[in-house]
């Protein structure tokens, strides 16, 4: 498993439109599960719907992480989506 | 042959294949079913429904509102195969062994109430998009057809009555003309008729049988008359008609770019009323100079929760940005009496016109109001905005209303975010109590603008929405010109301009009268600029009298 925590800066936070980028672009890891944890609370990054009842918010500290075959892969493509997006 | 007669609400003919509006059925009950597969397989058809339609309309916004409403939509339809929300309707189904329907409805509020849990404005604002979501796939599982209207051709929609909720959610592009058994010419379908510049046909009662679906229906809203399986000489008549009407909107068409200005070179402005962003079409389409009234109402009533400043924000941003810098009034929130909420929770009254609506609602719930101004502030950045004030009563109440601008001006500022200082604030004088303190109302706005249906009602205490009160709702009634002249006399006496936004703006036996009392500008529904433009091109402001407010 591969991970790294990430300290939010959007103003808006994970809300809709990057939830939903984020949903897919873990997505295209079919066999990699990657999750994203807030205050003790984990869901999957493709499950949209939690993700966002997280409410992530501005100066919230998340870690994210993969599992899976594609483990390398996938947590270089999340910390260039979170460092670009949120 | 078949003849009906009702009240004709909005003029013109048309014809076409007659349909009744589908009202979709909100209650599910939960029925037991033995084949839990088949009941998988209607979901996963539905919900492949819903995507595709999801997806068109998310192309559909990218091309004409933008990204930001396309990836709502996209977001939309991600909701649809969100995997918790699927997963949580396989668990009824497994578990309950129940219908579709019951199980997708659970999951719905399930989710919606997530959201709603959060600590956080913006999340549990998407408890709506939920919602949305739920019910789209809902229809599709069920068979209603968006937009109330199942047909490939345009036809003649027929119901009961329409709510104002329901004519928004319309698919305007599929209605020829409207026939209804119940409403009055002041009912909320007679109004969006004549927005668009259709016929409608109201009062049929029980004389508008559902067997008549499907068959030609042929219309005129002038007379009231519907026939349907004419005879040669009707149809004839329709054809002479029709053919008429064509030619008429031709030479209408010779009026645009023309100035609305009398032969003695009295200028009058000629706006439009429109009740959501989309309406602006037409108002470009018949060359309306200005909104002279933007209900916005739309935005609450299509809402299953109070409406985002965001989302507000954009729909006054869209109409003022299109309208080029031409005035855009736009009226702050107009709930109650005949316009009801679910979720404002407003209590049952007795006589909801003289009840808790409109100003008085802001007034009491400052939250609402500060959002709604908030988003009005942030669009006259984009475009000339005023802001109207409805159901004005007293002076303490514009009052207060412009210490809630001011307080919202210095957050805006301090926020940094931009907005026009110089917003124009205005009242409607809809109360025979603001025509009797107008002069008073004067000095604290920037115009007046008269809405006629409101004021007839309550000058002549006449219910706008009774269908039976007819000679006694009178409108030319010399009562309630007279309030209109004295409205004028003490805006004029302040310095600031008055219109007229409610249906009788466009009545062109009163354009004189209009002229004789000084009113500055008329706003009248975009169908009818034209005409007014001609008549007022014909017009002598110097000769008109004021006859009418004698007896």
């Amino acid at each position: 498993m591969k991970q790294f925590t990430y300290t939010i800066t959007d103003p808006l936070g994970i809300h809709a439109r990057p939830a939903g980028l984020l949903a897919k672009a873990a997505k295209a890891y079919a066999d990699t599960t990657v999750t994203v944890t807030k205050d003790g609370n984990t869901v999957k990054a493709t499950q949209l719907m939690k993700l966002m009842g997280l409410t992530v918010k501005q100066g919230n500290v998340v870690t994210v992480a993969a599992d899976g075959p594609q483990e390398d892969a996938a947590i270089a493509a999340m910390e260039k989506f979170f460092k670009e997006n949120l | 042959m078949i003849l009906l007669q009702g009240k004709g609400v909005s003029k013109g003919v048309a014809s076409g294949p007659i349909y009744f509006f589908q009202r979709p059925s909100t209650d599910i009950t939960k029925t037991a079913v033995a084949d839990i597969a088949a009941e998988k397989e209607r979901i996963a058809a539905a919900q492949e429904k819903s995507m595709a339609q999801l997806e068109a309309l998310a192309d559909k916004a990218r091309e004409e509102t933008g990204e930001e409403t396309a990836v709502l939509f996209e977001t939309h339809a991600m909701f649809v195969e969100d995997e918790d929300y699927v997963e949580a309707i396989m668990t009824t189904l497994d578990e309950e062994r129940c219908c579709a329907e019951y199980a997708v409805q659970q999951a719905g509020e399930q989710f919606a109430a997530m959201f709603a849990a959060t600590d956080d404005a913006y999340m549990q604002a998407r408890a709506a998009d939920v919602k949305d979501v739920t019910r789209r796939i809902l229809n599709n599982l069920m068979g209603i057809a968006e937009g109330g209207i199942d047909s490939d051709v345009p036809v003649i929609l027929a119901a009961d009555d329409l709510a104002p909720s329901e004519t928004l959610q319309l698919d305007k592009s599929k209605i020829l003309g409207f026939i209804t058994a119940g409403g009055s010419g002041n009912s909320h379908t007679a109004i969006l008729a004549r927005t668009m510049g259709i016929p409608a046909i109201c009062g049929l009662g029980d004389t508008l049988k559902q067997e008549y679906a499907g068959r030609d229906g042929y219309i005129d809203g002038e007379t009231g008359q519907i026939s349907i399986d004419p005879d040669e000489i009707t149809l004839a008549a329709f054809r002479t008609k029709e053919k008429k009407q064509a030619e008429m909107k031709e030479l209408l068409q010779s009026m645009k770019g023309q100035k609305d200005v009398t032969l003695d070179g009295r200028e009058m402005m000629v706006y439009c009323n429109i009740g959501s962003p989309e309406d602006v079409a037409a108002v470009q389409a018949n060359d309306g100079q200005g909104i002279g009234l933007f209900r916005s109402e739309f935005l609450y009533l299509a809402a299953n929760d109070y409406p985002s400043e965001e989302d507000q924000f954009q729909a006054y941003k869209t109409v003022a940005a299109a309208m080029n810098g031409k005035r855009v009034v736009i009226r702050t929130l107009d709930i109650g009496a005949d316009k009801q909420v679910e979720y404002f929770h407003l209590q049952k009254e007795e006589n909801p016109a003289m009840g808790v609506r409109a100003i008085r609602i802001c007034l009491n719930r400052p939250e609402v109001f500060r959002t709604q101004l908030r988003a009005l502030y942030r669009a006259s950045a984009y475009g000339k905005v005023a802001i109207m004030f409805p159901m004005i009563t007293s002076v303490w109440e514009v009052k207060e209303c412009k210490r809630a601008c001011k307080k919202v001006m210095a957050e805006l500022d301090a926020e940094g975010i931009p907005y026009n200082k110089d917003t124009e604030l205005g009242i409607m004088i809809e109360t025979p109590a603001s025509v009797f303190v107008a002069d008073a109302l004067a000095k604290e706005v920037d115009f007046f603008s008269v809405g006629t249906n409101d004021l007839t009602q309550y000058t002549l205490a006449c219910d706008r929405q009774a269908n039976d009160l007819g000679k006694f709702f009178d409108p030319h009634h010399p009562a309630v010109l007279r309030a209109l002249k004295m409205a004028t006399d003490a805006a004029h006496a302040a310095g600031i301009w008055i219109g007229i936004c409610g249906e009788l703006g466009a009545d062109l036996t009163l354009l004189e009268t209009f002229l004789a009392i000084g009113i500055d500008e008329l706003s009248v529904s975009p169908s009818s600029v034209l005409p007014l433009r001609a008549e007022i091109r014909k017009s002598i402001a110097k000769t008109c009298n004021l006859d009418m407010l004698k007896s």
